[in-house]
């Protein structure tokens, strides 16, 4: 029989390796502790077991990782979602513009129900829906030399879905002063194109492939131009898979080459990916003689506006101009059919909507007649150089175009602009017409 | 002579009647070689049925601002520019950049 003091003893030593046993499994843990929560891993697990990735550290690499998105729109949409998914850390979206009717086609992580919200708060609310695991920064101001060094320097990798050369430079300019690189992409109509620029600083910039910005007049928006929802979204897309590549290290300094891809969608979709000069010595911003520097940018000396220009519309006096009351109340009442009116928007505009007893002739086929009033007659019989003549188009810039050409060219005397054209129409005299 | 294909491509077709691709035989002068500056002056003459339209394509005598200009998909930096001599085969394409986004 044992005594009261072995048993006692053999109590103490078991409990003494309990303790030792817990101490050693917490131990044990504190080693193996997980890098990321069970979720997360079955969250990620599809990508992760893609072997290019590099598993669990290739999704590290992504946690760690802070993209700034600039642009909420047609390249902005489609990508933030796919970014946010696989999980990149840190995600920070610029865009000061409102949710419209008629951007909904494409630019789909907004809905109808969204319409006069900030598209980056609309993004940002997509998004936490998506991935919880993820930090959305939303920037709702316009992005401007003066705010976007603030704005950068928290970011590894900037992401241009913005719409005008102005901006394309700059954000080119700034990421080159902060060596940052650049997936820089844009469409329009049924066409993208996509590039990288500034490749870990080693890279060519924004001004290496265009060290002179477009004449204004040529360059087109997706307002003006028109633009299919997937073909832009397509590259959206694009974007993101080049953005997971860099940080995910698949592109190093020794593979990288520099390209722009061009897809387009119509008639047969097709993606070519063209080999690209390399960064430019003579670069102002990147080269050996950098003028483009923060200090510049940051001061204004930098003339973003003067370099890339403005169209020049405002080409009427204001006796050359009338309102759309005007209009509305002199001219178009049943009867009144002494005067021509001369709408000069795209045939393809025109046939969406248009004003009654109209005539559609564009800027270009009237500077095509050359001032030849007999040419113009064959589309419109009744004109005459006495005629009173009246041009409208969508917002009043054509129209005054129009307007000069009319005047100076084939000298009919009596001509005026509509002042805000169809558009403003609609809003102040007529909202029943579609506007589009 | 040299047969040689050539593209427009980011809307430049609007002033080539809408067609995005040519196959051309540019014929050389007094049997020279044909460089990518003798086609995109046969480009200028031939192609571009109305007159304004050339400020499109061309200014102060070269390719405008804004549109690429690649030789069987490279860059024609890479490849000298207007000297380049083309060979039979050959893939001309000029790229307007968009802007849109």
């Amino acid at each position: 029989m044992p005594s009261d003091l072995g048993s006692s003893k053999a109590f103490d030593e078991l409990e003494a390796l309990r303790a030792e046993n817990a101490a050693l499994k917490q131990q044990l843990s504190a080693q193996n502790q997980l890098p990321m929560s069970l979720e997360e891993f079955k969250r990620y697990g599809r990508q992760m077991i893609v072997e290019d990735t590099g598993g669990v550290a290739g999704q590290l690499k992504l946690r760690g990782s802070k993209v700034l998105v600039i642009g909420a729109g047609g390249l902005g949409c489609p990508c933030l979602p796919y970014l946010a998914g696989a999980g990149v850390g840190q995600i920070g979206i610029v865009d000061n513009d409102v949710v419209e009717t008629s951007n909904l086609h494409r630019q789909v992580l907004h809905d109808s129900s969204k319409v006069g919200m900030l598209k980056c708060e609309s993004a940002k609310e997509v998004l936490l829906k998506l991935n919880p695991h993820v930090t959305i920064d939303t920037y709702p101001v316009r992005l401007n030399y003066s705010n976007a060094f603030d704005i950068f320097q928290h970011y590894d990798i900037v992401l241009d879905c913005t719409d005008t050369p102005l901006t394309r430079y700059l954000i080119s300019d700034v990421a080159v002063n902060l060596r940052m690189t650049v997936v820089s992409a844009s469409g329009l109509g049924s066409e993208g194109q996509l590039s990288i620029l500034n490749f870990k600083d080693v890279g060519p910039c924004y001004r290496c492939f265009y060290p002179v910005p477009p004449p204004p007049n040529a360059v087109s928006s997706c307002q003006e131009g028109g633009v299919i929802g997937p073909c832009i979204g397509l590259v959206g897309v694009m974007m993101a898979i080049e953005t997971i590549k860099i940080i995910l290290d698949i592109y190093t300094l020794d593979n990288f080459q520099p390209f722009l891809m061009q897809y387009s969608g119509f008639p047969v979709q097709t993606l070519r990916t063209f080999k690209m000069r390399g960064r430019q010595t003579s670069c102002k911003a990147c080269g050996d003689n950098r003028t483009i520097s923060r200090k510049a940018i940051e001061a204004g000396d930098v003339d973003y506006e003067l370099f890339c220009g403005k169209r020049k519309y405002d080409v009427c006096s204001s006796k050359e101009r009338i309102s759309v009351k005007e209009l509305e109340t002199s001219y178009l009442s049943p009867g009144e059919l002494n005067h021509i009116l001369l709408d000069v928007r795209p045939h393809h505009h025109y046939n969406i909507s248009h004003l009654p007893n109209t005539y559609n002739l564009t800027v270009k086929e009237l500077r095509d007649m050359e001032g030849d009033i007999t040419r113009l007659q064959s589309c419109i019989p009744t004109v005459h150089r006495q005629s009173e003549v009246l041009v409208i188009c969508r917002h009043g810039n054509d129209s005054q175009l129009a307007t000069r050409l009319l005047k100076d060219q084939f000298n009919i005397t009596n001509v005026r602009d509509v002042r805000g054209g169809f558009f403003k129409y609609i809003d102040d005299m007529n909202p029943s017409l579609p506007k589009y | 002579m040299v047969n040689v294909k050539v593209e427009f491509l980011g809307g430049l077709d609007v002033i080539f009647e809408k067609q995005r691709t040519y196959k051309l035989n540019v014929p050389s002068k007094d049997d020279s070689e044909v460089t990518v500056g003798s086609l995109i002056d046969y480009i200028v003459e031939n192609m571009i049925k109305n007159p304004r339209d050339k400020d499109v394509f061309i200014e102060n005598d070269t390719i405008r601002p804004g549109i690429l200009t690649l030789i069987n998909d490279t860059d024609w930096e890479l490849e000298g520019e207007k000297d380049y001599v083309l060979e039979d085969g050959d893939i001309l394409s000029f790229t307007s950049t968009l802007h849109g986004g």
